[in-house]
């Protein structure tokens, strides 16, 4: 029961997910089955409108499944819980507190039993764990994109979550900084040992953070096609990497299934 | 080598520190020597033409913003002058100066409760347009709030809401008469009702505009209600609830004109009355500017209380 557990951490049965729009009932997804081993780090690919995001929510338990079973841990998911961090796109820091106040929100609540002078020492930690203790006194207006994704992920990582979720983290930043923040949450997600899903459409991204590889088809309805282990060993290089032809075997795999086999009509 | 004159030139005028460009500057210059004096020569002309010329630009920008309204206000004393001249009874600017002059040396004076300073007369305007302004934030700033977080209340409060909000406020003096029975409380309580409906409907508004983001922050961190309404629906009403609050006021003191008129006692209004049965042409419109003066002044301390709370 024990490995049983590990090797299905978080755990999508059977998922189906409609929303009611205005123009019916749209179908997102279909038949989404998929087992999540503890310590794993999954990218969900796809192209735009293909309901990655909508997974995500689903395990972050900000949507509820048409039908269909989600657990984490073994319990069932019905609604958010601090085990599962998100880390949303555009950062969602409420720019009317510091960053230290931001973070300082969700230690707070998580950690509601301890002494406040305990609460702000974590909160130090996770601001000095992405770098941005300079910058704690701050509003998220003064600083500079990846900053605010960093406080983002700091707001994630003091929660000391069992399961991280990355909603495109790094979609609004410039390819320099991008990179700069990949490389630094590899290293966090090696000191953290959390169980991480991210959603992106960058190839790269998706190769060099992750265990596997979930390649969604275009929605609506949308599936899992294809599942691809990527058993680069670990610390990953970027640079050594480019030369690698297991890496640029992988990566072109990803592109052959986003642009050959489920390539988006032009819209 | 004309070249490059015109490259710097176009830099300098591009960057805003010309001194960030002196090492580019130097280097375009030594890989010309021709050039060389001639470049020299050029950034002195250019700054000895731009020292001097820094104080008259300023105050050029500043005869630049100020000669608009200023212009304006002059064509408002020609029209008001002219038409004064075809009037019979109507003041000109000049007498009506003069009048203020008077008025205003004198502005606490009591004379009993039909005569007093044009000071007294101010202070009863303006403490009634706060009580009744105050009650109806009291009142309409929560009820805005629980209009914008419940979908039942929305809807509930939607029908009367715009049945009576397009109702002119001083219908209510003789509702307010009649419960009241005095003109004082009758008058406060017209004040209330211009004034709450601007501040339901934009905190209404602010809360339903609140991102989803922000929302799904509160339900991923799993926030309480309380922290809810403190750390994200309040700040982030705030700059809706100040448009509200300054509509408000605005509509206030335009209604207590008319509201006191109606009433009589002390008040910036009932002088106007007064003086209109005295005859006393001068007052009134002396009274005219002191609303439109007092009225602008709320307005900006109230867009600087605003800019006070605004975060961006």
């Amino acid at each position: 029961m024990e490995k049983n557990l590990q090797e299905r951490y978080v755990q999508l049965e059977n998922i189906n997910m409609s929303f009611n729009t205005k123009k019916g009932v749209f179908n997102a997804l279909n038949n989404i089955n998929l087992d999540i081993k503890e310590g794993e780090f999954i990218s969900i690919i796809g192209h735009s409108g293909c309901g990655k995001s909508t997974v995500l929510n689903l395990i972050a338990g900000l949507y509820t499944p048409t039908s269909g079973n989600l657990f984490c841990a073994g319990r069932e998911i019905h609604r958010p819980g601090p085990e599962r961090a998100v880390v949303f796109q555009n950062h969602s820091l409420l720019p009317w507190l510091t960053c230290f106040e931001n973070v300082f929100l969700a230690v707070e609540r998580v950690f509601n039993t301890e002494t406040t002078a305990q609460q702000q020492a974590r909160t130090k930690a996770a601001l000095e764990l992405v770098g941005l203790s300079h910058a704690s006194d701050k509003r998220p207006n003064e600083i500079s994109g990846g900053m605010k994704q960093r406080v983002g992920i700091a707001r994630a990582l003091a929660m000391e979550p069992k399961v991280l979720l990355l909603d495109e983290p790094f979609g609004a930043l410039d390819a320099l900084t991008r990179a700069t923040l990949q490389d630094e949450l590899m290293k966090i997600m090696v000191k953290t040992g959390c169980t991480a899903v991210m959603v992106t459409h960058d190839v790269d991204e998706a190769v060099l953070l992750s265990d596997r590889i979930v390649m969604m088809t275009n929605g609506p309805s949308a599936e899992i096609g294809e599942i691809l282990d990527v058993s680069l060993p670990k610390p990953r290089n970027r640079l050594a990497l480019a030369e690698d032809p297991q890496y640029n075997h992988l990566r072109s795999e990803v592109l052959r299934f986003l642009y050959e086999r489920h390539a988006k009509k032009a819209a | 080598m004309s070249v490059i004159s015109i490259n710097k030139e176009n830099l300098q005028s591009k960057m805003d520190e010309p001194s960030t460009m002196k090492p580019k500057e130097a280097v375009s210059i030594a890989a010309n020597d021709d050039a060389k004096p001639h470049v020299a020569s050029e950034t002195k002309l250019v700054k000895t033409v731009a020292t001097p010329s820094k104080l008259p630009s300023q105050t050029a920008a500043f005869f630049k913003w100020a000669i608009p309204p200023v212009t304006g206000l002059f064509l408002l004393m020609v029209v008001w002058s002219l038409i004064a001249a075809f009037t019979k009874g109507l003041p000109g600017p000049v007498a009506t100066f003069n009048e203020a002059v008077v008025v205003f040396s004198h502005p606490f004076y009591s004379n009993g409760p039909n005569d007093q300073g044009v000071g007294w007369n101010i202070l009863a305007s303006l403490s009634r347009v706060g009580l009744g302004f105050s009650m109806a934030a009291l009142i309409g700033i929560p009820l805005g709030f629980m209009i914008g977080r419940f979908e039942f209340l929305s809807r509930m409060t939607a029908p009367v809401i715009s049945l009576l909000r397009p109702v002119s406020p001083l219908a209510w003096l003789p509702i307010g008469l009649l419960v009241f029975k005095a003109a004082n409380p009758a008058s406060i309580w017209v004040i209330f009702i211009s004034a709450i409906w601007p501040m339901i409907i934009n905190t209404a508004v602010g809360v339903s505009k609140v991102p989803q983001d922000y929302m799904n922050v509160a339900k991923v961190l799993n926030l309480s209600e309380w922290k809810i309404i403190t750390k994200i629906l309040f700040p982030s009403v705030l700059p809706y609830m100040m448009t509200g609050v300054r509509l408000s006021i605005g509509t206030a003191w335009l209604v207590i004109v008319a509201a006191e008129m109606l009433t009589g006692g002390v008040g910036i209004g009932f002088w106007v009355w007064d003086e209109w049965n005295n005859l006393n042409v001068e007052h009134i419109i002396i009274a005219i500017f002191v609303v439109g003066i007092v009225g602008l002044l709320l307005e900006q301390a109230l867009i600087l209380i605003a800019k006070k709370f605004s975060y961006e």
